[in-house]
């Protein structure tokens, strides 16, 4: 008798997921409300790790704005200043020269394969499949190599600049050396396939990729705990989806076609022969899906890339940045040799450019979703105003219709899914 | 592109009317300014009649004008980007408040739940406050942040700082002792400059 009263007596709680909690994926405070294990509400606080990225913006030239875009998604970097570029250079009236602009897009896609294989390897260990994560770093490993070697640093590689890129792939990538941990042999083997040029070190991932790919089908599709865990968690329906302002992985796991780079091309994307993979169900495990399929067309896009980008070297390589120099600097030697090149350049950096007055709204398809920029210029050389819209925001927003009616467990899940990065949403 | 935006320009202008303001088409984007009184029901109409279909809210963000070159006019607009999936066009939607000092306008929340935090985020850091709006707290700033961040008025360096105070044992407020630095000033040049005779 007593024991059934104490059942009665049992009340919703909350409970505080984070802001500290591995599964959070940053610095996120979940406040669940719980009737027993089952969630009832679900309210994200936001802004631990809110920078003010927009209003630094306004107090810095359009070209010193650019290397704070990398820090929204510090997981993809290198797409978010992609959107910024395409509204400045709309705003500008500047053309991209081909090449930079399929560099661009080998980037792009380069981010893309990094950012799921980070997403996917994390939403595994979240759920308890510890291995994933050691597998998909592997990759990511080669992948940063890459970045290195193009960019000169491993993350925030501030590669992209209004008009072009910042300069042109390099003829060779770095190699191992021989110290106390590694012998002959060992640097031997890891050098391999780095003594030709970037694109030949890349050549050799992308044959390599979809072998890793079916490893990892082989590790999660087919896995019961893994199914166990995803299938039928965190629904969200194609109409639903829209209200909420979903896009990428999230909306078309619901079934609805909708890719950015497909519908509204931009750079070179029109050229680009690649299929978009769409979900049925609208769960966790189809959008897992979908972005294993996104990987595979990633790759698909990268060696297309790499065969023009060949095929243009062996032709004496295009300029990879426009040559109006109100925009992107002078080549040195230029500089050197002629007054107003010197000019331009001491202008540009001193100054920095200005912007016509008016406003432009560019979206890329980033690996998380649309991901765009509203930028608004009076005519100076600083931003009047920079918004930022990344995927993560309505993501993060609809985790609540997400979690309700799950048991505990599952919010972890469904966080996991939704790729959060919480750079990306506190901005 | 361009084509298929002058048509969404012509119905607009067909179907509102005097309702809206003029659209303006500039660098490939459509945008169009609605006086609060018509905003939300044209909103609604953008979402459900058939020749617009704009399902999507992506963005809403404030933005505030009082320090903009040559602006004359309400000091607070409510910006929206609406995409279409059935048409795949974008349009961009302008709402001034009418009152500098307590800015209101009209909640979009019902029509596109995404609205639900944009707006929050919006009333966060510029102040406009969203009438229908359920759950307007404050969103990015901390737990009892004073002001509004994104104004032009407000200073980079904000108002307050935190740090550690070893006697207290507890993490305090108080006043900033950094300054804010400018190291390149905001310049807007005239039409004029450097146009013309080849010098830089």
């Amino acid at each position: 008798m007593q024991k059934a009263t104490a059942v009665a007596d049992v009340k919703n709680y909350t409970l505080n997921f984070g802001p500290q909690h591995p599964a959070a994926h940053g610095v996120l405070r979940l406040v669940l409300e719980l009737d027993g294990e089952v969630i009832v509400r679900a309210d994200p606080h936001i802004g631990l790790l809110h920078r003010g990225t927009e209003k630094l913006a306004e107090t810095r030239t359009w070209l010193q704005t650019l290397p704070y875009l990398d820090r929204l998604d510090y997981t993809s970097m290198i797409p978010s200043e992609h959107a910024y570029c395409l509204a400045v250079e709309r705003l500008l009236g500047v053309d991209v020269p081909i090449r930079a602009q399929y560099i661009r897009v080998m980037v792009d896609e380069l981010a893309r394969i990094k950012n799921h294989l980070l997403s996917i390897g994390t939403h595994a260990l979240d759920i308890g499949a510890m291995t994933m994560v050691l597998y998909t770093f592997r990759e990511r490993e080669d992948l940063f190599d890459v970045l290195e070697a193009l960019t000169g640093i491993r993350m925030h590689g501030a590669y992209y600049r209004p008009g072009g890129v910042y300069r042109d792939l390099p003829d060779r990538m770095p190699k191992y050396t021989e110290n106390k941990f590694k012998n002959a042999q060992t640097v031997k083997e890891l050098n391999e396939a780095r003594n030709g040029s970037l694109l030949d070190f890349l050549e050799d991932f992308t044959n390599r990729f979809p072998g890793y790919l079916d490893e990892y089908h082989t590790l999660l599709t087919d896995n019961r705990i893994w199914k166990q865990r995803t299938v039928g968690i965190g629904v969200i329906t194609p109409e639903r989806a829209l209200q909420k302002g979903f896009s990428g992985a999230m909306l078309r796991g619901s079934g609805i076609e909708w890719d950015l780079r497909k519908k509204q091309p931009y750079e070179v994307y029109d050229r680009m022969d690649f299929d978009i993979p769409v979900g049925v169900n609208g769960d966790c495990y189809d959008r897992y899906l979908v972005r294993m399929e996104e990987m595979f067309q990633a790759n698909r896009i990268i060696k297309q890339c790499i065969e023009w980008l060949r095929d243009d070297s062996a032709k004496g390589a295009g300029p990879v940045i426009t040559d109006d120099h109100k925009v992107a600097p002078p080549s040195r030697a230029k500089m050197k040799g002629s007054m107003e090149e010197l000019i331009h350049h001491f202008k540009l950096f001193s100054e920095g450019m200005h912007v016509p007055a008016g406003e432009a709204y560019a979206a890329i398809e980033h690996p998380k979703g649309e991901m765009g920029v509203w930028a608004v210029s009076d005519g100076a050389n600083k931003p009047y105003r920079i918004k930022l819209h990344t995927a993560g925001i309505p993501h993060l927003a609809g985790v609540d219709e997400l979690v309700r009616g799950h048991m505990l467990a599952d919010a972890t899940a469904v966080i996991g899914t939704i790729d959060l990065v919480l750079g990306d949403v506190d901005r | 592109m361009s084509a298929k935006l002058e048509r969404l320009c012509r119905q607009l202008k067909e179907i509102f009317g005097d309702r809206i303001g003029e659209p303006l088409l500039a660098f490939g984007e459509l945008t169009v300014a609605i006086p609060v009184a018509n905003y939300f029901e044209a909103m609604r109409q953008l979402r459900d009649d058939p020749a617009f279909r704009f399902e999507q809210l992506m963005d809403l963000s404030g933005i505030d004008y009082s320090e903009f070159t040559g602006y004359q006019g309400k000091r607070f607009a409510a910006v929206s980007q609406l995409l279409s999936i059935t048409h795949n066009w974008r349009l961009r939607v302008k709402v001034f408040a009418e009152d500098d000092e307590f800015p209101v306008v009209p909640s979009v929340m019902d029509i596109w739940n995404s609205a639900n935090w944009y707006e929050r985020e919006a009333f966060d850091l510029f102040g406009i406050h969203f009438e229908g709006h359920v759950d307007l707290r404050r969103i990015l700033t901390d737990y009892g942040f004073v002001g509004h961040p994104f104004r032009k008025d407000f200073p980079i360096s904000g108002y307050v700082e935190m740090r550690y105070d070893p006697e207290q044992k507890r993490v305090i407020y108080q006043p900033v002792t950094i300054e804010p630095r400018e190291v390149t000033p905001r310049i807007v040049r005239e039409d004029t400059y450097a146009k013309g005779n080849g010098r830089g």
